[in-house]
């Protein structure tokens, strides 16, 4: 299957990338702060496509997906506290405010089957190939 | 850290075992917000809910241990990954200001959220200055 543009979003974009790794494998830290956030990985089949995002601490409802064509795009905020008068932080280490992320998908995607759903602060996206899109089969014929 | 005050430190690895499950163990993002009566700490634990997250307090140490099950969706393959998936860990020492009877925590959303109130004794007390007669 045709996986260029999803190689070229995960491994061949951002050298930087790798080593942002390494340096988060050593030191024992979430490999988040400091890339994008939120993150997300891609799953993919021939005909479907699963997105997986970490997003603790947003409500499902505040999360705004929306697929056109073959590119998911998602938006989200979220709030840091309302600290109130004699409080103060100690220590901050989560990421607050509003994101946009899009991932652009090797096919059409198929918007009526397209499943969304949050378990346990990880929001996963079914994104169907289109069935229009799908390889069709062409048998040879003997003459 | 300048900013940090004294009465929460944040350890290393100092009183870590060996763990009999091989899988790589992360280290959560958290925030630590000092209010009047209480101290809180939220960690963001993505694929944690109340059935696998773990609380340990030894002494002045208080363990955070989050257990993920990884959900690897069938027939796929992994073509770009941002996150790993794996265990939480973080360790905190208390200080002698924290009651270690009430200590709550709930988890919503994959964030943990644990109250750690203040001991009476340490609790500012404003203290009635009366006219001598």
């Amino acid at each position: 299957m045709l996986l260029s543009e999803l190689e070229r979003i995960g491994r061949f974009l951002d050298p930087w990338r790798e080593f942002e790794r390494i340096n988060r494998v050593r030191s024992g830290m979430a490999p988040l702060s400091g890339c994008e956030f939120p993150p997300i990985n891609l799953w993919v089949s021939a005909e479907n496509t699963v997105v997986t995002i970490e997003i603790p601490g947003m409500e499902p409802d505040s999360i705004d997906i929306q697929v056109v064509g073959s590119t998911l795009t998602i938006k989200g905020a979220r709030k840091a506290f309302d600290l109130k008068a004699g409080e103060a932080y100690h220590r901050r280490e989560r990421w607050a405010g509003q994101f946009t992320r899009a991932v652009e998908l090797p096919y059409e995607v198929d918007p009526g089957k397209v499943d969304a759903r949050v378990s346990k602060g990880v929001l996963t996206v079914m994104l169907p190939r289109a069935a229009a899109d799908m390889p069709k089969k062409i048998t040879v014929k003997t003459v | 850290m300048s900013t940090e005050k004294k009465e929460v430190q944040v350890q290393g690895s100092d009183i870590q075992a060996e763990r009999t499950r091989p899988r790589r163990v992360y280290t959560p993002t958290v925030d630590i917000v000092e209010a009047k009566d209480v101290i809180e700490v939220h960690a963001d634990m993505p694929g944690v809910d109340e059935s696998c997250v773990e609380l340990k307090l030894e002494k002045n140490v208080l363990t955070i241990y989050g257990k993920v099950e990884a959900e690897i969706p069938e027939n796929h393959r992994l073509a770009a990954a941002e996150y790993g998936v794996g265990d939480y860990q973080r360790v905190f020492t208390l200080s002698d200001e924290v009651d270690r009877e009430k200590i709550e925590a709930t988890v919503k959303n994959g964030v943990l959220r644990i109250v750690l109130p203040k001991a009476a004794a340490v609790k500012t007390r404003k203290i009635a200055v009366r006219a001598e007669a």
